[in-house]
């Protein structure tokens, strides 16, 4: 599903709406968890997910062609933690245990 | 990193300010958006979002585990795991964003 499929499905199940409102609902939701990430602040969609900004410090890296080693900078990485509920959906609805002791989202 | 937790709220809250519909409809919209999105994953479906990324579930076989606790060995069952892959704009943004932040605070 593509983002003008999502935005086609939610006009069909809204029909009182125009085509153009739910396409700036659509960019409205993506465009405000881009904006909140930006600024280094985590986003909780509970049973969907969670979205967070994690530090990826400098390092030297290397070009895995020619080994030559480079310098890769500071960077900062989206990172997204499924939700409990629809991890458990991706498993046919069976309680799925987590990675990690990270609070469940 | 700030500790400031957007939820579902600020979402529907930026969708009442920018579309004009009521405070119930703008939280029931974004409740549809992201049981859409589920729905699409669930059926095994990849879904994507330009200039903000996809999400995609991949299948894990069965693999030997251990209880970091304990260190005994238990099986972990074959499973379904959602990968989100941000894009470039999405990353370029974080950058951008998080680099004026950090300007921002040693400037000061």
């Amino acid at each position: 599903m593509t983002k003008s499929e999502l935005i086609l499905r939610l006009a069909a199940l809204n029909p009182h709406l125009y085509q153009r409102d739910v396409e700036r609902i659509v960019s409205t939701i993506f465009d405000e968890i881009t904006a909140a990430l930006a600024e280094g602040h985590r986003v909780e969609l509970r049973g969907f997910g969670a979205f967070s900004v994690k530090r990826r410090d400098a390092r030297i890296g290397r070009n895995p062609r020619t080994g030559t080693a480079v310098e890769v900078a500071e960077k900062y990485v989206p990172f997204f933690k499924t939700g409990k509920q629809l991890r458990d959906r991706l498993n046919g609805g069976v309680d799925t245990p987590e990675d990690d002791d990270d609070d469940d989202v | 990193m700030t500790e400031e937790t957007v939820t579902r709220a600020q979402l529907s809250e930026a969708v009442y300010q920018e579309v004009g519909l009521s405070r119930n409809e703008s939280a029931q919209l974004v409740e549809t958006v992201l049981k859409e999105v589920a729905d699409a994953l669930a059926d095994g479906e990849m879904v994507k979002i330009s200039s903000f990324g996809s999400f995609s579930v991949r299948k894990k076989g069965e693999r030997i585990g251990r209880n970091p606790k304990t260190g005994e060995e238990v099986p972990i069952m074959p499973r379904q795991v959602l990968v989100f892959r941000p894009s470039h704009v999405l990353k370029n943004r974080i950058n951008e964003g998080m680099q004026a932040l950090e300007t921002r605070e040693t400037g000061e």
